[in-house]
């Protein structure tokens, strides 16, 4: 077993790479490695795996259902028997919310970054590429956009949406994506001048395979460091948006939602909004961590630690 | 062939001197964002699921006073001319009638921002005070325990949700320990006691020399501007710290401590001085992000400033007022960006 791992290990590291492939893995483990040494991060990603563990098996963690109340068993204290969290003010099990409020989480963290950074990348890279009044245009309207206050461009969104997870995310992705406009322009100014994009142009290419293939390759690490470290922020707004009754809508054991239930009985019953509010800050330190290690690997020349 | 033919030589359109050509361009391009920011608002009051016309007479009205009610708020025009008008009476100061409190929004606004701006501006003062020196000594003992400290606060800044943050502080110090005033601005023995003149409680008391006042309202706004103070220092003292760094690894500096000058002299009075203008940008995108941040934190506290305002009005479909108050802070938050673009062209001699 250990003479296999071995030669992986030298095949990944050898420095005459044979193939296309082969350089790609090989870029790919350096960069593990990298990520590796760095402990913090490491963390950042065992708790994130968690997160991801935890949303996928929810059904199977929760002790009770999320929804069910038991009028009985309301206001439990930590430690409860057969609610390890205690109870909320309708005797919901706490813990169950938490899990299942995982997926809430995720399900909006997945959404925002499904829309925003691609967003971004599409314009700033048309931006930078067609330059002229295109790109005049385009970067007025990104500036517009960066001009307003993120929360309060969100909350005004949301109040003409109507409140819910779905125009939370939109609301969300409305505002995150201008940072990576101005980032994937910046990116394609440097490199639209450099001496291969002008040879694939002579060799025939057109302004679309030249974006797609040539351009956004390379746009894509700083845009994934970009994105980690975007998470915390989109996690921390959906549970702001949630805390003002303007994201996910009760029962729902949205996060910031559980919070806000949680601040009517705050200074009897601690426990309701403290717990949720501890899972939103170990998942935004965690994206954090993460982020900050990726940034060394992918960015070398951003860092500054 | 090149020789004989004639080139004309490119004129500049209009015969400008730069300086007024840049100060034109500049403006020109604040008033496009400064529209565009109207223009954002104009559209969501328009995509409002919610009938302007319903909001205003009621569900009841008959027929006839529908159609009158929607002549007169300008719906039968073209939507390029209700926006016209709306550019018009922004500029005017004219944001309309609030539903909830029935007076015009641009005088609620006006009552209400003062006590977001004391808050905002008690946070950054302590997010500077904290957050400066924490950067500089963080960067000059790079790798030493201040500076691993100065990192796990920037960090937790950076991840805690504040509106959480705010709760488990009033809890706290609050609920538990007792050192710090509840929700909301005063005591309600202190309400009225002096007039109001600025709309800032502290500056209130002061002017009217009412201590115990001055001390109840201090109790109240120690913990809010607190915690706004934290998240800018977070901010402030990370890039305090990456302006520094940069600036020690320069050559002078070398220089400097070669020709045996004190740390404190080099650190101080050389390197410091170097990333003054990039700090007072810092500190003014700060400043911008509190007044933001101050919802969340407004809603916590029961503070009656721009952010409660704008949460209360939203929740009860009072789209006028929301539109008014989002309107405002994008205004004030351009003027803010604008402000520290200024001064970054004004003091650093490299962007010339």
């Amino acid at each position: 077993m250990t003479t296999e791992t071995q030669t992986l290990r030298d095949w990944l590291l050898s420095e005459t790479p044979t193939s296309r492939r082969h350089a790609r893995l090989a870029a790919f483990y350096k960069g593990w490695l990298t990520l590796r040494a760095n402990h913090m991060a490491m963390i950042g990603l065992a708790i994130i795996a968690l997160l991801l563990g935890t949303a996928l098996f929810a059904p199977w963690l929760a002790p009770h259902d999320p929804f069910v109340q038991d009028l009985a068993f309301r206001l439990q204290p930590l430690g409860t028997e057969g609610h390890v969290l205690g109870t909320d003010s309708l005797g919901r099990d706490i813990l169950s919310r938490m899990i299942y409020g995982s997926r809430i989480t995720l399900y909006i963290v997945a959404l925002v970054v499904m829309i925003a950074p691609i967003a971004g990348l599409l314009v700033g890279t048309i931006a930078g590429y067609a330059g002229g009044w295109t790109d005049i245009v385009l970067m007025r309207i990104t500036d517009i956009f960066l001009a307003f206050p993120r929360l309060i461009l969100a909350l005004a969104f949301v109040a003409a949406l109507g409140a819910g997870i779905e125009n939370a995310v939109l609301a969300i992705a409305l505002t995150a994506w201008p940072p990576y406009a101005r980032m994937a322009r910046a990116e394609t100014l440097t490199i639209r001048s450099s001496d291969y994009i002008s040879a694939i142009r002579l060799q025939g290419a057109g302004p679309m395979r030249i974006i797609t293939k040539h351009i956004w390759p390379l746009c894509i690490s700083s845009l994934i460091v970009r994105v980690t470290l975007d998470m915390a922020g989109i996690i921390l707004a959906a549970a702001g948006l949630g805390f003002l009754g303007l994201g996910a809508q009760p029962p729902s054991p949205e996060w910031g939602a559980m919070i806000s239930e949680g601040r009517r009985f705050i200074l009897d019953y601690w426990w309701i909004a403290t717990m949720p509010g501890l899972a939103i800050f170990t998942v935004s330190l965690a994206f954090n961590l993460l982020g900050d290690g990726l940034r060394d690997v992918l960015d070398p020349k951003d860092s500054s630690s | 062939m090149a020789s004989t033919h004639y080139t004309p030589k490119r004129q500049p359109r209009l015969p400008l001197p730069s300086w007024l050509k840049g100060t034109l361009v500049t403006l020109a391009s604040i008033s496009v964002t400064m529209l565009g920011l109207l223009f954002v608002t104009f559209f969501i009051g328009r995509v409002m699921p919610i009938d302007p016309v319903l909001a205003v007479i009621g569900e009841r009205a008959t027929q006839d006073q529908y159609h009158a009610a929607y002549l007169e708020l300008g719906l039968d025009r073209s939507l390029a001319v209700q926006f016209a008008y709306y550019v018009w009476d922004v500029l005017h100061g004219d944001f309309g009638m609030s539903l909830l409190t029935a007076r015009p929004v641009s005088q609620d606004i006006a009552r209400v921002f003062p006590a977001t701006m004391e808050l905002a501006t008690i946070g950054i003062i302590f997010g500077i005070v904290l957050g400066v020196p924490l950067g500089v000594i963080a960067a000059v003992r790079r790798g030493s325990w201040i500076d691993q400290i100065a990192r796990v606060v920037a960090l937790v800044g950076y991840s805690m949700p504040i509106f959480w943050l705010g709760l488990m502080g009033l809890l706290l110090f609050y609920g538990i320990l007792g050192w710090v005033g509840g929700p909301g601005r005063q005591g309600i023995f202190f309400e009225d006691t002096f007039p109001s003149i600025t709309g800032m409680i502290l500056v209130d008391a002061a002017l009217a020399r009412d201590w115990p006042a001055f001390k109840d309202a201090f109790s109240h706004i120690v913990l809010p501007a607190s915690l706004l103070g934290y998240y800018s220092l977070a901010y402030i003292s990370r890039m305090t710290r990456s302006f520094m760094l940069e600036q020690l690894s320069a050559e002078y500096v070398t220089t400097a401590r070669v020709k045996g000058m004190s740390e404190w002299a080099v650190v101080w009075n050389h390197a410091f001085r170097n990333i003054r203008v990039q700090l007072i940008t810092v500190i003014a995108l700060s400043y911008a992000g509190l007044l933001e941040g101050s919802v969340l934190t407004e809603i916590i506290f029961s503070w009656p400033g721009i952010g409660n305002y704008i949460t209360t009005a939203l929740l009860s479909a009072d789209m006028n007022a929301v539109l008014g108050g989002t309107v405002v802070v994008g205004l004030i938050f351009v003027c803010l960006n604008i402000f520290s673009d200024l001064l970054y062209k004004i003091f650093d001699p490299r962007s010339k």
